[in-house]
């Protein structure tokens, strides 16, 4: 039987290396699929996170020969099966162990965020076309991959002023709502440091449900911050007021 | 030595993040306690995430003639009457209200033309009756809950397994679990506990339940000294996916058939019709389960030993919109285009219509502080669910367990906890790293999965479920002489072990209910007494803990009042 070799990443906070595997490969075969087999029957220890194995929950995120991706759905017959196939844990995280990330601190940034309020007095009456680019925003799976390979977030770990991809597409999908009547430019700008995005489109291309999430959900809301607070004309009428 | 755990308080104690443990939550919160939630996984990975088709709830939005009466009579029909009536009864007549509850929290569904929530077929409903979100309902639902709950002041535990149920007297006190991530214990104290642990797949080899469907709720509560009941009725999904292997068993929603899916055989035959020639394929899932089963083991299956199901009659954009998930599914794992081509389905072991036995108003179980909803609970669905009435009674029934588990805090002064049940269950929990030599869980785990697998599926008889008790036994025992390896930290080896202690409890009272009951209703199919029983009929198996023994009794069903009693007998 064919076998695929896998590097995979063993270690906590104090670091760790790369340990090899040899796995019998199956028709159809995905990354977690190897992953379990090498939990059953070489290391009943190695760490992983896993649900559905279907693409829907988002919990088995990591980086499989350097790129980002769901291991679930990331086929072994899609990757070249003549040098060993690296699985190492969310880099943009810290490693609690092996392929296992501390991602709290997105729980925390979610908190934060004001929820849906309706407008009073709504009849609930909604319409598909109102909210087909809403529905888009709430298929995210919360599988962070878009905050891992931000840059402000991987490479500057701007944690404490920026919120990341995910959650411009969390707040788009409130202001977007059409019976939401909440403001969170303020917080787009201030809090969530939006400014800080310039729009390299990384988070889109490794979004595995292909929400469009710079052009969709981040460019329109910058949009709403300059309007909002960087309209030469209001900025204007501020300056004689005296007002913010 | 003693035991090193951090300890949290809270007046209502919720084990379980899914629908209905977060539903349970912001109805506790209503009434003023102070709650906790304990998962496996991270929150908003439960189960519940992946529920496609939608919930069931008769809003009249679609076809006008629906009402709660249609709602309850079919729910009662599709569980073949041996359901808890009253259940059925609130959960028919509640549902609409926490439909539109999600809506107002901020969850948006498919609309109709005039603006309302959209509905949907699906097998059982007389009616268009499902409000959906394309097929990625239960994502929408979990959201709009965690979000509500995280913003009302929730307390979540992530990453937190309960190993025990800790008691003062004859009422439950609290609970002892690990950390996941650093394998530390911590004791929660609560005056209510509610069990939202869902179902019990795991110990089947074909699921469509992920690794935390390990039935540790009703485990827990059996241990306890709670009631279990209609242990016997495990719903296989008509249609899961069988190939390639890494995918077996995933579910393939029933929308597709709701939505104009079809079913054949490797002939071409629409083999529905030699099953059920009224509803096809929108028949109940017991029925459709046991068909496509037969299909093959006569022959008829498909290359990989399925039946095709087929939407690509309809157009490709109309299956990319209402199916997407099903679409990204099949083209990525299967290398299959189902706007062009069918899909191989075949059962997988998906949902546990029994549980733990619970009052119908209260959800509290046999056992003075412990209440139960949604899978982990028994009663709603009798002896097979429809399609869509999960997500339902997750709302429907978490709400009222939460309320009733804080009015039941308010009314009690604290507990006592004493040490003992601490030091023996931390003690317990250790133990496979004291032993060394033992064999991996995983193995046993495997093993498991083949006995329930093949002796314990959709089709059963005396002398394979008496093998199979056989079986369990001898599990059992390997189970006392496992080892891991490692350290505490996220360890998966050390976690399936306490996990497989929980599968070994429920599957045994499955197979012991399957056993004593000689006849065939809904999802419980004995080859050796085909047909309905009368005698039977009237009749839910009951397990409770006696000593160590694990005992069995039958018990009534409670009986109908004469109106409903009535309608469920109309012929409609």
């Amino acid at each position: 039987m064919a076998e695929a070799i896998f590097e995979v990443f063993r270690g906590d906070r104090e670091g760790g290396q790369a340990a090899t595997y040899r796995v019998p490969i199956a028709p159809g075969m995905v990354v977690l699929d190897a992953l379990h087999h090498i939990q059953a029957h070489q290391a009943p220890d190695l760490a992983v996170r896993w649900n559905c194995k279907a693409g829907k929950c988002g919990s088995c995120s990591a980086e499989v020969n350097g790129r980002p991706r769901l291991t679930c759905k990331t086929r072994m017959d899609a990757l070249p099966l003549d040098k060993p196939i690296t699985v190492q844990p969310m880099k943009a995280f810290r490693v609690i162990k092996d392929l296992v990330t501390d991602v709290s601190w997105n729980y925390r940034v979610n908190k934060t965020i004001p929820p849906f309020e309706p407008r009073p007095g709504t009849d609930w009456k909604i319409y598909q076309h109102d909210v087909d680019r809403v529905q888009e925003f709430r298929k995210c799976i919360e599988c962070f991959l878009c905050q891992n390979v931000c840059h402000v977030l991987r490479e500057h770990e701007e944690m404490e002023h920026f919120g990341g991809p995910r959650f411009f597409v969390r707040v788009a999908a409130l202001e977007m709502h059409p019976l939401d009547s909440k403001s969170r430019t303020r917080m787009l700008k201030e809090e969530l440091g939006i400014g800080l995005c310039n729009i390299t489109k990384c988070c889109t291309e490794v979004c595995p449900e292909e929400i469009h999430i710079t052009d969709n959900a981040i460019i329109p809301l910058k949009e709403r911050v300059v309007d909002e607070f960087y309209d030469p004309v209001l900025m204007l009428v501020r300056k004689i007021r005296g007002t913010k | 030595m003693t035991t090193e755990y951090e300890t949290h308080d809270h007046d209502v104690l919720i084990i379980g993040a899914g629908g209905a443990g977060l539903r349970a939550a912001l109805g506790a919160l209503e009434r003023g306690a102070k709650v906790g939630v304990v998962c496996k996984s991270l929150l908003g990975k439960a189960h519940t995430v992946m529920a496609e088709g939608g919930i069931a709830a008769a809003m009249a939005n679609v076809d006008s003639a629906d009402d709660w009466r249609t709602h309850f009579r079919d729910t009662m029909r599709g569980g073949k009457l041996l359901n808890n009536w009253r259940m059925a009864q609130i959960h028919a007549q509640e549902a609409p209200e926490r439909v539109r509850e999600l809506e107002q929290w901020g969850a948006l569904f498919d609309r109709t033309p005039d603006g309302q929530i959209l509905q949907r077929a699906f097998g059982g409903h007389t009616f268009r009756r499902l409000c959906h979100v394309g097929d990625r309902t239960g994502l929408e639902m979990i959201r709009t809950l965690q979000d509500r709950g995280v913003q009302l002041g929730i307390d979540v535990y992530m990453e937190c397994t309960i190993s025990r149920l800790l008691k003062d007297g004859d009422r439950v006190a609290g609970a002892l679990g690990y950390w996941r991530e650093q394998g530390r214990f911590v004791i929660f104290r609560a005056k209510s506990i509610v069990m939202a642990t869902g179902g019990i797949g795991k110990a089947w080899k074909i699921t469509s339940n992920s690794w935390e469907y390990t039935g540790d709720g009703m485990a827990l509560a059996y241990d306890a000294g709670a009631e279990l009941m209609d242990m016997e009725f495990v719903q296989f999904h008509p249609t899961g996916m069988v190939w390639p292997p890494g995918v077996q068993g995933i579910l393939v929603t029933e929308a597709v058939r709701g939505e104009g899916g079809v079913l054949r055989n490797k002939l071409g035959q629409r083999f529905m019709e030699q099953y059920d020639p009224k509803k096809m394929e929108l028949s109940t899932r017991d029925v459709v389960a046991r068909a496509i089963y037969t299909e093959v083991r006569e022959g008829r299956g498909t290359e990989h030993g399925g039946a095709y199901l087929d939407i690509s009659q309809k157009p490709p954009d109309y299956v990319k919109k209402k199916l997407p998930s099903m679409y990204h599914q099949f083209k990525e794992l299967a290398d299959v285009d189902i706007t062009k081509g069918p899909m191989e389905v075949g059962p997988t072991c998906h949902y546990m219509m029994g549980g733990i036995r619970v009052n119908a108003e209260t959800a509290e179980s046999s056992l003075a502080g412990l209440f139960a909803a949604g899978e982990a609970a028994a009663g709603l669905h009798g002896a097979n669910r429809l399609g869509g009435n999960s997500l339902s009674d997750l709302l429907v029934f978490g709400r009222r367990a939460g309320l009733a588990a804080a009015e039941h805090a308010e009314n009690l002064s604290s507990t006592a906890i004493d040490s003992g049940q601490i030091e023996e269950g931390a003690r317990e929990m250790l133990a496979p790293f004291e032993r060394k030599g033992g064999e991996s869980p995983y193995a046993i785990h495997v093993d498991l999965q083949e006995t329930m697998q093949n002796l314990v599926g959709i089709f059963r008889n005396r002398e394979d479920l008496i093998r199979a008790l056989e079986e369990l036994e001898k599990l059992k025992e390997r189970g006392r002489g496992l080892s891991v390896e490692g350290s505490r930290l996220f360890n998966p080896g050390w976690h399936l072990a306490q996990d497989l202690k929980a599968m070994l409890t429920v599957s045994e009272a499955v197979t012991r209910s399957a056993l004593a009951r000689e006849e065939s209703r809904g999802a419980h199919s004995r080859i050796d007494h085909p047909g309905l029983d009368a005698n039977w009929g009237t009749k839910n198996n009951v397990i409770v803990r006696q000593g160590s023994a694990m005992t069995l009794r039958p018990s009534a069903v409670p009986e109908l009042p004469g109106d409903l009693k009535q309608l469920v007998e109309e012929d409609k």
